[in-house]
């Protein structure tokens, strides 16, 4: 038998330690699946970090993996901290991506470059919102599940960018080719000695919701109303107001992350332009407990990763299903180490981290439920 | 009352030098407690004393970080709540924790275990029958459980989901609860707290039939004429040591009260003149409202407050009472009626607006965290909940709130670490005292505090006795809604009392009685005793 009780607190240090042996640990894991299938271990896992950041393309394209991911993890973060499951990322990525790739088609061709990025940026906005707020909209006045109702929403995006694809923003000039359009050039965000200035995207937006959920009254607001409505109801707060602004920012910040998408990288719209982002923005918040700074460590990590494991396939001739599993047991291990540092097991009576300070605990195998334990969420 | 203390018998638990730390918290400082069967022990000690601790550490929801547990002259490790209700011990914390929506029944069997054969145990049989027919035959896991709870006068319909019973139906269940697991050690974390003084009672006769038949009881509570009542001894705890256990026949409460805090202390209200211009605050009239099922609540409510004067509202449970204050924050709209701050409308004005004019609200509500604190926030965001939106600007003000948090945290001596320590980690008393001093320091027109001292010990309780006071004599005028009817009587300057959200009359509190008050809550008016009527 054994139970996982939460710790009470741990030191700076011993998060570094415990991450680091994570890291390491998953490594060595797929260090030894990789000698078992008969590849050099030392030279893939070198060609991994070349991957990452051995060469300038490869930082770039680490960079380009990391902007999408980012700041569609910080526009859901606002969201998780009104317990509000917004699931959605994905199809506010995609109708971001629409409301700018129509703004681009309208927009007189002769208007300046920046002005019409910041036209497409803002369209990106209100395009990803709008999605965000179809279901918020019904959570907030009707009660209905805000996590199907996200998640049902992202395919419906996907058909109704098909459907430009096909059918409406078909460019004739593709000889009967299905396709949209490119985004007129001035309208692609520049290179500035190599690196995209879309990196300034997350840059800018990590500062912004760092700010807004720290100092401003809207953010106290968000962060009150997700630990309890009637404590926010009670202090005289409109939760309606405030979940509604919450779930607009939150969608407008991911429909910005597919303008940016569209205008640093694709160029033009197709319903593969999210490429899973939304989803893996999920689970990046959490990774990072919701804290807007880690939320892009996290994502350069998680990049980083993605990038290298494709190198290795190229370069090592590694199978994309070994590659998938290198990435996929780095992750786990550092995820495994996350738990062993907010929770501890314990086994038998005598434990090596007794003095470590357990407050409540949580038996598996106990029918009983009692009050002090708690399996809350980390306090955000 | 008789005292069942037998100096032959082994203690039913005995806990040596229990030591338990949080981070730097020394909550638990080598603890000495025994309890013998048959007896009901009270654990007394001022709010963060460190009572729950040492029961949580007994009941294997915490480890000690040292010391033993014996129980029936057995060394224990507990490694988890099942291994301590294995023991036969049981708690009953003082926030309930049932799945509302199913059935008191099922609430029982939910999670009871068979009971291992030939253990001995008188009611095993009982247990295993219940078991058996919990699946197959809802009536008869009902009869038997009515069966089992009359032995100790226990009184609840176990047929009806939960969340349809009182609080103290609820707590019914819980005992019910961990006596069909088996437990003989029983622990109630300051069960009278929510309780009404008639409910209380009814739990005490419940706890004497328990002990009866050789439960051990312990008994944690704030107010020392339930423990004089109750109790055969009773152990002290003083920033989590164990002072002194005494047997309650043969020591005063005052006595009681010096072991507790460390030194004498003044237990006395002293009671300020009212305001002799009786200037006109709050003017309530003729409100009436119904909740969502339709139950109506107030019924053509009228009543004024004064400046610089004391109202006490006095009712039975569900009497109207926090529908009343709901309706003066603004947070529940009345059907009818208006309400009249400075003669200024108020009613219908969002919570916000009404405390922009002046008008605060302390409601501590039965399970303390629920509203009004922000259970992960630290102090200081705490005390922002009320005063952010008070001030310019998109921007929160931190160092005017850090400013303030120090200031309250003086001023009401709240215990805490830090200005940013979850205040969910801080113990009951001082969680409260923080919802207090951030309204007090709203400077109110009208103070409307209820329940204000629920869980507080009595060095604190008076602290507040006094803050509101010296509200009072700053000219605020204050409405206070309480349980205790000597405490009314002695703060107050009036009392309102309420009978199914009807005012059943204003009496004076310099001449009036505890009888007259009880007649009145229980549905005679004031006009009708003074006529010498009475249904009661
Ligand atoms: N889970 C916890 N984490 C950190 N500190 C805690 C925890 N539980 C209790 N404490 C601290 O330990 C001390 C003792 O708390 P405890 O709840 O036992 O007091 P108490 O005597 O029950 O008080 P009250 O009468 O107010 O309920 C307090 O200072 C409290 O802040
Ligand atoms: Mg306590």
């Amino acid at each position: 038998m054994f139970r996982i009780t939460k710790k009470e607190s741990f030191t700076k240090a011993e998060a570094i330690i415990y991450r680091l042996f994570g890291f390491s640990v998953g490594i060595i894991f797929s260090g030894i699946i990789i000698a078992a299938l008969g590849y050099p271990v030392f030279k893939t896992f070198i060609s991994l970090a070349e991957g990452s950041f051995g060469s300038s393309i490869a930082i770039r394209n680490t960079i380009s993996f990391l902007i999408p991911l980012s700041v569609t993890a910080l526009g859901l973060s606002i969201a998780f901290k009104m317990r509000y499951w917004n699931i959605g990322g994905e199809g506010q990525i995609l109708m971001g991506a629409t409301a700018a790739m129509g703004v681009s088609m309208v927009l007189p061709s002769g208007m300046p470059g920046p002005l019409m990025m910041l036209s497409m940026l803002v369209a990106g906005f209100i395009g990803g919102s709008i999605w965000a707020l179809i279901p918020g909209f019904f959570r907030i006045n009707m009660k209905t599940n805000e996590t199907l109702f996200t998640l049902m929403m992202n395919y419906l995006a996907i058909c109704f960018v098909q459907y430009l694809y096909f059918e409406l923003w078909r460019d004739p000039a593709k000889k009967g080719f299905p396709g949209i359009q490119d985004i007129p050039f001035r309208a692609r965000i520049p290179y500035v000695s190599g690196i995209s200035l879309a990196i300034l995207a997350p840059l800018i937006i990590v500062l912004v919701v760092y700010f807004l959920i720290k100092k401003t009254k809207l953010g106290y607001e968000i962060r009150v109303v997700g630990e309890s409505e009637p404590t926010a109801h009670y202090a005289g707060m409109n939760v309606k107001k405030i979940m509604f602004v919450g779930v607009m920012l939150s969608g407008g910040i991911v429909g910005v992350a597919g303008a940016v998408k569209l205008m640093g990288s694709t160029g033009t719209l197709s319903s593969s332009l999210g490429g899973g982002a939304g989803f893996t923005a999920i689970v990046i918040a959490w990774l990072a407990n919701l804290s807007a700074p880690m939320i892009v460590l996290v994502s350069f990590l998680i990049a980083a990763l993605e990038q290298g494991a494709q190198f290795i396939q190229v370069r090592m001739g590694v199978p994309a299903a070994v590659a998938d599993i290198v990435k996929g047991l780095i992750l786990m291990s550092v995820l495994g180490s996350e738990f062993m540092l907010r929770y501890k097991i314990l086994f038998g009576v005598h434990t090596a981290s007794k003095k470590l300070e357990e407050r409540a605990s949580v038996d598996p195998t106990m029918q009983d439920s009692d009050p002090e334990s708690e399996v809350v969420e980390d306090s955000i | 009352m008789e005292s069942i203390v037998r100096n032959d018998l082994h203690p039913a638990f005995s806990m040596r030098g229990i030591t338990k730390m949080f981070g730097t918290v020394l909550a638990n400082d080598s603890v000495d407690f025994e309890v013998l069967p048959g007896e009901i022990h009270a654990l007394l000690g001022e709010n963060g004393s460190g009572k729950s601790t040492l029961m949580n550490v007994l009941s294997g929801i915490y480890r000690p970080d040292d010391g033993q547990i014996e129980v029936y002259g057995e060394l224990k490790e507990f490694r988890s709540p099942g291994d301590a209700i294995d023991s036969g011990i049981g708690m009953i914390h003082q926030h309930y924790k049932l799945a509302e929506a199913m059935t008191a029944t099922e609430n029982i069997v939910a999670g009871m275990k068979k009971p291992p054969k030939n253990s001995g145990k008188k009611d095993d049989v009982l247990r295993t029958d219940i078991l058996r027919y919990a699946s197959r035959s809802p009536a008869k896991t009902q009869q038997k459980i009515i069966e089992f709870s009359s032995r100790f006068g226990i009184e609840f319909d176990p047929s009806i989901p939960a969340g349809q019973l009182s609080v103290s139906q609820k707590q019914s269940v819980e005992i019910i609860k961990v006596l069909l697991r088996g437990a003989s050690i029983l622990i109630l974390d300051e069960p009278t707290a929510v309780l009404t003084p008639q409910e209380a009672k009814k739990l005490f006769s419940v706890l004497r039939k328990m002990a009866a038949q050789g439960c051990a009881i312990v008994f944690i509570s704030h107010k020392l004429n339930e423990i004089m009542a109750l109790c055969d001894r009773v152990t002290v705890l003083r920033k989590g040591q164990s002072i002194e256990t005494c047997t309650v026949s043969e020591i005063d409460a005052y006595d009681l009260v010096e072991k507790m805090v460390g030194r004498k202390i003044n237990l006395s209200i002293n009671k300020p003149d009212p305001d002799p211009e009786r200037r006109v605050c709050l003017d309530v009239k003729g409100l009436t409202y119904s909740d969502s099922k339709s139950v109506p609540k107030l019924d053509n409510l009228s009543f004024t407050t004064y400046y610089g004067e004391i109202l006490g509202v006095a009712g039975l449970a569900g009497g109207g009472q926090k529908e009343l204050c709901e309706s003066i924050a603004g947070i529940i709209r009345p059907q009818q009626g208006d309400i009249l701050v400075d003669n200024e409308r108020i009613a219908g004005l969002s919570p916000r607006d009404i405390t922009q004019k002046g008008v605060a609200m302390c409601f501590i509500p039965e399970d303390r965290l629920g509203m009004g604190l922000v259970a992960s926030m630290g102090i200081e965001e705490n005390i922002l909940l009320k005063e952010y939106a008070l001030t310019k600007g998109p921007l929160i003000r931190m160092k005017d709130a850090t400013t303030k948090a120090e200031q309250i945290i003086n001023e009401l001596e709240i215990k805490t670490p830090g200005l940013k320590h979850p205040v969910r980690m801080l113990s009951g008393g001082n969680i409260q005292k923080v919802i207090l001093g951030r309204e007090i320091h709203l400077n109110p027109k009208l103070m409307i505090a209820a329940y204000a001292v629920r869980g507080l010990d009595i060095h604190s309780s008076y602290t507040i006795y006094n803050l509101l006071n010296e509200q009072k004599q700053k000219n605020v005028s204050v409405l206070y809604i309480g349980e205790d009817l000597d405490v009314l009587i002695d703060l107050c300057d009036r009392i309102m009392v309420l009978c199914q959200g009807k005012n059943m009359g204003i009496v004076d509190a310099s001449s009036t009685t505890k009888e007259e008050i009880g007649q009145m809550m229980s549905g005679t008016t004031l006009e009708e005793l003074k006529r010498g009527v009475s249904y009661v």
